[in-house]
């Protein structure tokens, strides 16, 4: 009797020590290689990266050096675009779902809605950018890829928006309030100026998660390798060219492609930090 | 304010308009056949599905492709990820914590094009010399892994590349719905005895058990629509083998593909009929993923019990 107490309770033992080093090893096999990808990236990148890259636009096929200034100035045109569209939209959707509209019936379907439509493949919103722009218009440009971004940018500015608005305490709606300031008023100088930091975080999110985006833009902007600022043409950009640089056979524009990528990283790591740090800080804390 | 807030309806309605009026032609050509038909090559006596020559359409092999390449991803990821999200929330040392959930948050924000471009140049080469003999040799009787193609290209490629990029997300949900099961269940499991694997078995995965489904069926929706890693090492061939080692393609490959350069008005509304399944299937399974993940982190999760 006592020896079988024994055994079952070393092989508790050992179930929980085997447990616990499947969870270490599986946190090991996930770190191991997302850290490899970041230190190769990196590597790769910063060995490439040169004056020229952005200040030159890419010399013809076979030809070694050459920069990718077209498509950088591209990406910045298209999220230009897409920002006019997005940024405006999702805050305005974001104010609605945290302030006037809170705990209505349609706040929570505009959420849900919001949610799922985060999850449509960026392929999808390409291809309605297409429907919508590029048919009637009767050729690829840079307006419609703008639009295309923008479109994803409304679903995650207008969420995050809501979540920073949701985290400005009470107290502080109440006490402008009870000054005997109208609603509106105190939302928009009040609450929407407390949560400025993380509002204007929130959209540096949204706007690098689309500055990476392809998918949507291989129909829509097309590409371009000579620079362009005509809204009316096709139009580089850089997510594009990596996509292009990655599948020749030049080994010049692989070393392009990996430069730009870590262009790309360098804006996504920054926007995250930021979101972290702001959010992780004192002023919005104490929330409801 | 309302106006904006209502646009995001506005977004759905316009999508699904656009998409089914620009596939018109393809459904009243072929209706749900297109869906489910195989030609037969005049020629070769070979299966064929997609032949935009000779206006021949069915979505089949896309549909085969993105089923097989989103499951390998899942069955890769969801034992990594939840093992991930419990030592995370329950094992790791403090100090351990708050980098590698930053590690985890970042690698959710990197584009899909740089894991493409980072696969195509490290991991399919690693797959085509070392993996893929080894998982020849080894598993070869099973004719999962047929020895025809050496590119080091195919399903299993996209099935790694998707994993390690749905990752991040199933696990970051896990940990949230893990955080969100109170400190009174691991304490009443803890006090009756238990060890601190049966505590986080008993008290903790079973109560959180609806919303891990969730985040498994989010990081599924990921997949499905995951483009531009999948198109760079997949081989983009549109046919059903059963080697994974086999080129294929997705739904969206072929769209990213073929879409910009279809041939004729049929060839873009037979590509935009398969944007359009996709597009409706990824909002089905996307509503699916929030309901639960939804249910434990706002209700009482004690209340399951």
């Amino acid at each position: 009797m006592r020896n079988e107490h024994k055994l079952r309770a070393q092989i508790r033992t050992l179930v929980d020590g085997g447990a616990t080093g499947l969870a270490i090893l599986s946190t090991i096999l996930v770190v191991a290689p997302l850290v490899a990808i970041f230190i190769y990236l990196v590597y790769k990148g910063a060995s490439s990266l040169n004056l020229d890259f952005f200040t030159q636009i890419p010399k013809p096929e076979g030809e070694d050096g050459g920069g990718m200034a077209n498509a950088i100035e591209g990406s910045g045109v298209l999220l230009a675009i897409a920002s006019i569209i997005g940024v405006p939209m999702g805050i305005a959707g974001g104010i609605f779902l945290a302030e006037f509209g809170r705990g209505t019936k349609l706040a929570n379907a505009i959420r849900f809605t919001a949610d799922v439509l985060n999850g449509v493949p960026s392929i999808v919103m390409g291809m309605a950018a297409y429907s919508l722009v590029v048919v009637p218009m009767g050729h690829f440009s840079a307006f419609a890829g703008g639009v295309a971004l923008g479109i994803m940018m409304i679903p995650t500015v207008c969420r995050t928006t809501e979540e920073m608005l949701l985290m400005v305490p009470h107290s502080v709606r109440e006490a402008a309030l009870a000054l005997g300031v109208p609603n509106w008023r105190s939302v928009l100088s009040i609450t929407v100026r407390t949560a400025s930091p993380g509002i204007i975080t929130g959209c540096m999110l949204a706007f690098a998660r689309v500055a990476g985006e392809t998918a949507p833009l291989i129909f829509t902007a097309l590409g371009n390798s000579y620079s362009s600022a005509n809204l009316n043409q096709p139009i580089a950009a850089l997510p594009l060219q990596i996509y292009v640089y990655a599948l020749s056979p030049y080994d010049d524009q692989h070393r392009l492609a990996w430069a730009g990528a870590l262009v790309l990283i360098a804006l996504i790591v920054i926007a995250v930090s930021l979101v972290r740090y702001v959010t992780s800080r004192g002023v919005l804390k104490g929330a409801s | 304010m309302v106006i904006c807030a209502l646009s995001i309806f506005g977004i759905v309605v316009l999508i699904a308009g656009e998409l089914t009026v620009h596939s018109k032609l393809a459904w009243s050509t072929f209706g749900l056949e297109f869906f489910t038909k195989t030609f037969q090559d005049p020629y070769t006596g070979q299966p064929n599905y997609w032949d935009p020559v000779n206006s021949h359409f069915s979505a089949l092999p896309f549909i085969f492709g993105t089923l097989l390449s989103s499951i390998l991803a899942l069955l890769m990821a969801v034992p990594l990820a939840v093992g991930l999200a419990v030592f995370l929330t329950e094992m790791c040392p403090g100090v351990l914590r708050g980098p590698l959930a930053f590690i985890t948050e970042l690698l959710a924000a990197i584009p899909s094009v740089i894991y493409g471009l980072w696969a195509v140049f490290v991991l399919v080469p690693l797959l085509r010399d070392y993996v893929n003999p080894w998982l020849i040799k080894m598993f070869g009787w099973s004719g999962l892994f047929g020895s025809d193609n050496p590119t080091g290209l195919g399903f299993v490629a996209a099935g790694v590349i998707l994993a390690i990029m749905i990752l991040p997300i199933i696990s970051s949900l896990t940990r949230e719905v893990m955080t969100a099961v109170p400190g009174s269940q691991r304490e009443a499991v803890l006090a009756l005895g238990a060890t601190r694997w049966e505590m986080i078995s008993m008290g903790v995965l079973r109560n959180a058990r609806i919303g891990i489904v969730g985040a498994i069926i989010l990081g599924l929706g990921r997949a499905l629509g995951e483009t531009m890693a999948v198109t760079m090492v997949i081989g983009n061939t549109p046919q059903i083998m059963h080697s994974l080692l086999a080129n294929g393609t997705t739904m969206s490959s072929v769209i990213a593909n073929e879409y910009a350069e279809a041939t004729s008005n049929m060839h873009r509304a037979a590509l935009t009929e398969i944007g359009l399944a996709l597009f409706v299937v990824t909002i089905i399974v996307n509503a699916f993923a929030r309901l639960p993940v939804w249910m434990v982190t706002r209700g009482a999760p004690s209340a399951t019990h």
